[in-house]
């Protein structure tokens, strides 16, 4: 099973009345790997998530798990756990409770429980009803029940909806080393600072459509040019250094910089940069931030689903 | 701490949780609603209070079917209690439990979570309804126990007058309070199975919870209407009327049986028609809100189609015909009342035993004079009852205004002479009471012929 791809999709078509939510998708999930799906709202993103946890399955088109074709709903192998469109909790029951009857559900005898919610960071409101808790907290319990099946493939929709720093860098945590035990994660996010720091590779949906599917580092090839904003200890010395480098442009300050005089906008390759740094460490000039004004991610995602609100 | 993210054993074909699973698991989430808790206390708890304070009142319910008695017997007070379940508080008690449990999963977004964890829509239909049905048993069963429980000990259990006015005695009146409130069980049932079908029709819209309550309304008004017996006793809801035919000897056990099968099986249909709605319900679209026109098809045209062939069955197998009232029967069922009630009476004004064989009791009934036919429901029966005065050879004759309901229920109204029907005080072994002649509650069998 080590070699089999967690999830294996080809041609998944899936419609709903007239509105074609999927439309010939394929994807590959190997392993223990963090996997992201992007997309603007309505691509399909929620769809294809359902499909691997098994609440429908597609009109055409293949689905495996494990190796395993899923030939109707509901008919997963083991290991798959997960959500779609926010935990499903029970207001009523506390946080324990909610595990408890999940456990019980199960056949399970619910021995980790305690250790399901110190991992999610919740054994201080582990006996709190749910009805009081807030978004983040709901998606904590959320992630606290789906690691209770020691799953091999965990589905997430927006895992990061409503999760303050703190909370977001704890979930993070939890995924990472779930991922370096082996279990593969599909996840869906609007946040693309959180797939770009947390994801393997991403597959970018639009209209029910793959646009981009691959590792991270093929979105923004280093011959791509991006906007970047430089920060030096000397502005004026920065503009006449940066004029110089062949293959760099700068750009008028935009509404984004209006506040921030102390900043320039540039455009350039990951080579001109690197030109660019050396030049300035050359003539005394201080680097004190260069960063790109878009993620390579988000930008790619503008790009790549001809969007420019993403919502 | 690190063992839940340690990589899992290999999995393997997963089958669904058992059905005893899912059935704790939406037990343990029905008892942890405040709603169901507070519910399930009114009803173990507030009918013997209820039943304790009516039956020392002074005013007692007589416009309720048993009221008149409840400061004589405590069996009286539960029957009480149950005629207004059978009107008001079973149907909406299967509303609050049946009529959301499948719409609650709706409202908190826990549909794909259940069905990811469950893995059969067949194992999760079966746990909600069979787990509905247990809290609506649950419900029921502290009304007939709190009810029997509080007249008891605030009244005792003394002999009940039955709807022929023959005395049954404590154990036959146990027996068939107890029967009473089983032979409720069969409509409540239905109701419940509707709630389970508007619960899964109309997804998280609140009507879904309304839809046993407005049927119960719906039922109660056409039970008021002038129907033909044949409709009337084809509806769902006859045997929560019917169960009075166990209070008359011989019981009108036909009209009951024919009301429990009938509920039975709308029981089993609109269960039916719920479970294959839900298995076709596309649980991917997160703004489903309900069957929408495909409810009429797939819900309301069987229940209707359903009533229709009732209604033919009953009318073709069945000797009654027209409202299922007419003289013969209410004069047959005043004079046995009455005969049974004079005896009562001479017992309790310390008057020499007499038989019924010996009173010899007839009557005579006409409705609205001349003009108007001698059947159906209406205030304006008048009956004149006459009967061999027992030691004398003389035959008395007493009048009594009937106000008779399209159900079959009757009240008997004396209007004289004083003596015998009118209002005064006898002696009882629970203090004073009204005159047993005076006001009487009785009952005709709808389905029996007098041809």
């Amino acid at each position: 099973m080590g070699s089999l791809p967690a999830v294996r999709t080809r041609g998944i078509r899936k419609s709903f009345g007239d509105v074609v939510a999927l439309d010939g998708v394929d994807l590959d999930i190997p392993p223990g790997q963090i996997h992201g799906l992007v997309g603007p709202n309505g691509a399909g993103k929620t769809t294809l998530l359902g499909l691997v946890l098994g609440l429908a399955i597609p009109d055409s088109g293949t689905l495996e798990i494990f190796g395993s074709p899923v030939s109707r709903a509901l008919a997963l192998p083991d290991g798959v756990a997960g959500f779609v469109d926010g935990p499903g909790l029970y207001p009523s029951l506390t946080a324990r409770g909610n595990l408890a009857a999940l456990a019980r559900l199960r056949g399970t005898s619910g021995a980790g429980i305690s250790e399901a919610l110190e991992q999610v960071g919740l054994s201080d409101v582990a006996d709190d009803r749910v009805r009081g808790f807030s978004l983040g907290m709901r998606q904590r319990l959320g992630l606290a029940a789906a690691l209770l099946t020691r799953p091999k493939l965990l589905v997430l929709d927006e895992p990061a909806n409503g999760l303050d720093p703190a909370g977001t860098r704890h979930v993070h945590r939890v995924l990472t080393r779930l991922a370096a035990g082996g279990t593969s994660i599909l996840l869906s996010s609007h946040r693309m600072d959180d797939l770009a720091s947390l994801c393997h590779e991403v597959t970018i949906l639009a209209t029910g459509r793959v646009v981009f599917s691959g590792p991270m580092s093929k979105l923004a090839p280093e011959t791509d040019e991006l906007d970047y904003r430089l920060r030096t200890s000397d502005l004026e010395a920065a503009r006449r250094v940066a004029a110089e480098v062949a293959g760099l442009r700068m750009l008028p300050r935009d509404e984004l910089l209006a506040h921030d005089a102390e900043t320039l906008l540039v455009r350039a390759a990951i080579p001109t940069l690197d030109d660019l740094v050396a030049r300035l460490v050359h003539a005394g000039v201080a680097v004190r931030e260069l960063a790109p004004v878009i993620a390579p991610l988000e930008a790619a995602f503008l790009s790549l689903t001809g969007t420019e609100d993403t919502e | 701490m690190t063992a839940l993210l340690d990589a899992p054993p290999a999995p393997a074909a997963v089958p669904p949780a058992p059905i005893v699973n899912g059935y704790r698991f939406e037990m343990v989430k029905l008892l942890a609603q405040w709603r169901v808790r507070i519910v399930l206390l009114a009803c173990w708890l507030g009918p013997a209070l209820v039943v304790a304070v009516m039956s020392n009142q002074n005013s007692l319910p007589s416009d309720t079917v048993f009221g008149r008695w409840m400061g004589q017997t405590g069996w009286a007070g539960s029957l009480v209690v149950l005629s207004f379940s059978c009107s008001w508080a079973l149907p909406l008690l299967t509303s609050l439990v049946a009529g959301d449990i499948f719409a609650s999963e709706d409202r908190i977004g826990t549909w794909r979570h259940l069905l990811v964890t469950v893995r059969s829509p067949r194992r999760i239909f079966a746990a909600k309804a069979l787990s509905s049905l247990t809290v609506i048993v649950m419900l029921a069963v502290g009304l007939a126990v709190s009810s029997i429980v509080g007249g008891l000990v605030a009244v005792g259990g003394q002999s009940l007058v039955g709807l022929d006015g023959q005395a049954l005695s404590p154990a036959h009146a146990a027996a068939s309070v107890l029967l009473a409130w089983l032979a409720a069980l069969a409509p409540t049932l239905a109701f419940a199975a509707i709630g389970l079908l508007g619960s899964v029709a109309l997804g998280r819209s609140p009507m879904g919870l309304l839809v046993p309550a407005v049927l119960a309304i719906l039922l109660q008004l056409a039970q008021l209407l002038p129907l033909p017996v044949a409709v009337r006793v084809s509806l769902p809801s006859w045997a929560f009327i019917a169960w009075r035919g166990l209070f008359t000897q011989p019981h009108q056990l036909g009209p009951l049986v024919l009301g429990i099968v009938i509920s039975l099986v709308w029981a089993s249909v609109a269960t039916m028609l719920a479970y294959l709605m839900f298995l076709r319900r596309d649980f991917t679209d997160p703004a489903y809100d309900g069957a929408g026109r495909r409810i009429a098809m797939r819900a309301v045209v069987p229940l209707v189609a359903l009533l229709a062939v009732t209604i033919g069955v009953v009318a073709g197998t069945t000797s009654a015909s027209g409202s299922g009232i007419d003289r013969t029967k209410l004069q047959t069922s005043l004079a046995t009342a009455f005969g049974h009630l004079y005896r009562m009476q001479t017992h309790e004004l310390h008057r020499p035993d007499v038989t019924e064989q010996h009173l010899r009791t007839s009557a005579s009934c006409d409705k609205g004079g001349s003009l108007v036919a001698d059947t159906g429901a209406g205030n304006d029966w008048r009956c004149v009852v006459t009967w061999h005065i027992p030691g004398v050879g003389a035959i008395g004759t007493a009048i009594y205004q009937l106000d008779v309901t399209p159900d079959g229920r009757y009240v008997a109204d004396g209007d004289g002479p004083q003596e015998v029907n009118g209002f005064f005080q006898v002696r009882t072994s629970n203090g004073d009471a009204p005159n047993p002649l005076w006001q009487f509650d009785g009952s005709v069998n709808l389905l029996s012929s007098t041809r």
